[in-house]
């Protein structure tokens, strides 16, 4: 078998008894939460016979373990199940959750990425000279602002003061393709601030670092262009640590934006998982922290396939 | 000039200018933007109600989990979703009458135990149905019964039996109780068709709005319901209620205009926001409030020299000045403020009195051990800060108070009816009745003072069968009396609704039984 295949089918493997580990220790820590669904639902407003009732309905007199595979036995055959709360299919309200998340990520990314590439081949270009500073001190800034504040920054001057744009990025499927990018504007806005600094740092150093090297010289006395020899030799030898850097903050992108949801009034997976943990609506959790769990380790799984793509001694081993 | 504004006023009336238009020319002669703006708003009350337009609230208090089904609505989304789609049998009016809405009448025995209610005829439900005394009867017994798990469970508690009875619906009560119909006014007893037993979350019902989008803790749209029975109720085409959670982002949608309606501004925030020459911030005194309470039977608590103590050591003008800034009232030990009918106004304030306070706590013994009392910020917006001061006037008069904080997080379930002294709120209830028979009947489930007097509760049952409203008013002063000297209630404060609304919008009057006039925007309002 080929080496690379071979990996990859390691790789899946290990994947999914992470995924399983995941979803248990989960469970596990839901069920350590005080409290459950039917008190959660009920609030103040909880007496004894109503609570009673609910558990009896919710299912939640069982045991633990008999609920924990009673999930897994679902989510096998494909069935994320039914909500505690509001009875509403799993699987339908995280697939549009999903979808949305998906979207302001990739919007993100799709401008982030590039630009903090870009920016960080410039930084090279122009080291410890004034745009290498500015591009450092700029991002610097902006990652070291919280989100919150970024976002109610941006709220007052471009969607109150301005108008520009609206501060709620509400998005449904009436919208054209147009309308939900011009929707989402802002909250990619504020996502590309947040993680440009890191992507951008990390091949800035990731360049300096090979900027030593005997062939870096070659190409210079080659007669190349500063920016040649930088974009054609030094970035594809410094593309494994920059991909790795590029995956975890595309994770970030679809996992950790919470604030920026809430914000932005933006219907994605964040506060989706926030309300379900808030209410113990436990297969909700669940399915949420296993679609994480599942981004994650796919991303990382493409990080290490594309750092060995991008090295011949890797992709050759002898 | 004021004949020119009387025929501008006249030109808005007919509905031939705008408010834009009307401002600018206003502006031209030399009024100012506040003064127009009034004028403009009283030419457009004039002109009455008009239709069309797409109404867009920002609300607090939506989460993904939410479901349509009335029995579980416990936050304000879901209450405003309920409004738009439903109808109760009545409904309280802002002056705290009884206003008929699926019933045309409701009529009690001279005993006060048998009550009938007269239901309109050729009333349609969404999915085309005609309401009949069968679905209302289902709907009261899939919130009384015995599996139900219904937020209205607590007050069907007193039903003995119930019955359709051709074009009527008959209530039996085990005992008088002469504001039943208050009772059936509150918002978890929607008319479902087949009382909801079938499918609860369907948003079906006879509301003047029907339910298009369900996004639970995104958004929820509603349609104008052409064939509703009162035709005078929604004046828009549609309604859309949109969850915003956060406090600055709901500002911001109002300012910039994607919203017309916010619920729950903060008061810190709220003279800025007025400020805004595009909307209003309306500050409506209701029956909410904001308490301490400690558990009557258990130490040191248990003493009621130590509760009077700790009464007269909270500073009431501070806090409702510091924590509310302003938007709210003092309260005095009480549930019950002016906001209720048959309030006894001559009830005296209990002032701060470091001295008093030092007093009662010197007879009550107290060993000097630190009190504790668990707080969080869910328990009321600013209960934090609230018991801070709390702790440090209680300090001044020698009483040492510990805080202890809690999580947000199963405040509900841990601490609030377990631990003996706490913060905690209460929404209030539309009479006082109700109110007591919640929380301070001996009985009661939710009685998180564990005030358990018999010379009360005779009084309280004595109330409800007495129809002779002097003799209750009477009534209901001792009782009132009983648990502000005698109670483990604590209650420094009745917070008001502080909303934003749109200049858009016309015809906002004050409810206190409800945030967002007891839900009625999306009916009573409209665009000019």
């Amino acid at each position: 078998m080929h080496p690379i295949i071979k990996l990859v089918s390691q790789r899946l493997a290990l994947g999914l008894l992470l995924l399983f580990g995941a979803s248990a220790l989960i469970f596990g820590l839901t069920e350590a939460l005080p409290g459950d669904a039917a008190q959660a639902v009920l609030g103040q407003s909880a007496t004894p016979e109503a609570l009673a009732n609910l558990r009896e309905e919710m299912g939640l007199n069982r045991p633990a373990l008999t609920r924990y595979f009673e999930w897994l036995g679902g989510i096998v055959q494909g069935d994320l199940g039914q909500s505690l709360t509001n009875k509403l299919d799993i699987a339908e309200s995280i697939g549009k959750r999903l979808g949305n998340t998906l979207f302001l990520a990739c919007a993100a990314a799709v401008v982030s990425v590039p630009l903090a590439i870009f920016l960080g081949l410039l930084a090279v270009r122009y080291r410890n000279r004034w745009p290498d500073k500015l591009i450092s001190a700029i991002t610097l800034t902006t990652v070291s602002i919280p989100e919150f504040l970024i976002g109610y920054v941006v709220i007052y001057y471009v969607s109150v003061k301005l108008g520009w744009f609206s501060s709620l990025a509400m998005i449904n499927d009436s919208m054209s393709f147009g309308q939900k990018l011009n929707a989402i504007a802002l909250p990619a806005f504020v996502l590309t601030l947040v993680v440009l600094a890191q992507m951008m740092r990390m091949t800035r150093a990731a360049i300096l670092n090979l900027m030593q090297s005997a062939y870096i010289e070659t190409a210079e006395l080659k007669g190349l262009s500063n920016f040649q020899v930088i974009a054609r030799h030094a970035f594809p030898n410094a593309i494994s640590p920059i991909v790795n850097v590029v995956m975890l903050n595309l994770a970030y992108l679809v996992v950790g934006v919470v604030v920026v949801e809430v914000v932005f009034v933006y219907p994605g997976m964040g506060q989706y998982l926030v309300d379900s943990v808030t209410k113990r609506d436990v297969p909700v959790v669940l399915a949420c922290g296993v679609v994480f769990a599942a981004v994650y380790i796919g991303l990382n799984m493409v990080a290490d396939i594309v750092s060995i793509l991008a090295n011949p001694r890797l992709r050759h081993p002898k | 000039m004021n004949e020119q504004i009387t025929h501008m006023a006249g030109q808005v009336t007919a509905g031939k200018m705008t408010r834009r238009e009307f401002m600018g020319k206003a502006a031209a002669l030399g009024v100012s933007a506040a003064m127009a703006s009034t004028m403009f708003a009283d030419a457009a009350r004039a002109a009455g109600p008009k239709k069309g337009g797409d109404l867009k609230f920002g609300l607090q208090g939506g989460e993904s989990t939410n479901s349509l089904d009335p029995a579980t609505y416990a936050s304000s989304v879901p209450f405003q979703n309920g409004k738009q789609f439903g109808d109760q049998l009545v409904e309280v009016a802002p002056d705290g009458s009884i206003e008929p809405r699926l019933a045309e009448s409701v009529e009690g025995s001279a005993d006060a135990k048998v009550w009938t209610f007269k239901l309109r005829q050729g009333v349609e439900f969404h999915n085309g149905k005609t309401m009949t005394s069968e679905d209302v009867l289902k709907t009261m017994q899939r919130h009384s019964n015995e599996d139900s798990k219904s937020g209205a469970l607590g007050i069907m508690k007193g039903i003995e039996s119930m019955k359709a009875d051709g074009d009527n619906f008959q209530v039996t009560l085990t005992e008088a109780n002469a504001d039943l119909p208050y009772l059936m006014a509150d918002y978890h007893l929607i008319i479902q068709p087949d009382g909801g037993m079938d499918n609860p979350g369907a948003g079906i019902g006879t509301g003047p709005y029907k339910l298009e989008v369900d996004e639970p803790g995104v958004r929820h749209l509603f349609t104008k319901n052409e064939n509703h029975w009162n035709s005078d109720f929604g004046n828009f085409d549609s309604v859309e209620v949109v969850v915003i959670n956060d406090a600055t982002a709901r500002t911001a949608a109002l300012q910039s205009g994607q919203v017309h309606a916010i619920n729950r501004v903060e008061p810190k925030v709220a003279d800025l926001l007025g400020r805004a020459p595009n909307l209003t911030v309306h500050s409506t005194a209701g029956r909410g409030h904001y308490v301490f309470i400690m558990h009557c039977d258990t130490a040191p608590f248990d003493n009621n020299e130590l509760r009077t103590a700790l009464k007269y050591a909270i500073n009431r003008t501070e806090l409702v000045d510091k924590v509310l800034r302003g938007y709210g009232s003092i309260g005095n030990d009480m549930p019950i403020n002016a906001a209720y009918p048959l309030f006894d106004s001559t009830i005296e304030q209990r002032e701060f009195s470091i001295e008093k306070a030092a007093e009662h706590y010197k007879k009550s013994g107290h060993d000097g051990s630190p009190i504790i009392l668990r707080v969080a910020d869910g328990a009321f917006p600013g209960a934090v800060d609230a018991a801070a001061l709390f702790q440090q006037t209680a300090a001044q008069a020698g009483i040492p108070l510990e805080i202890k904080r809690e999580p947000n997080d199963g405040y509900w379930s841990e601490v609030w009816n377990v631990q003996p002294f706490c913060a905690s709120y209460w929404g209030g209830r539309p009479v006082q009745d109700q109110m007591y028979s919640t929380a301070y009947l001996s009985t009661a489930d939710w009685n998180d003072t564990r005030f358990k007097v018999q010379a009360f509760d005779d009084l309280l049952f004595a109330a409800r069968a007495e129809l002779d409203v002097e003799k209750r008013k009477g009534i209901y002063s001792q009782m009132g009396r009983m648990v502000r000297d005698e109670g483990g209630l604590i209650c420094p404060m009745f917070n008001d609704f502080v909303e934003g609304i749109s200049n858009q919008l016309e015809g906002w009057e004050s409810d206190p039984t409800q945030e967002m006039m007891n839900g009625n925007v999306s009916r009573k309002m409209w665009f000019a």
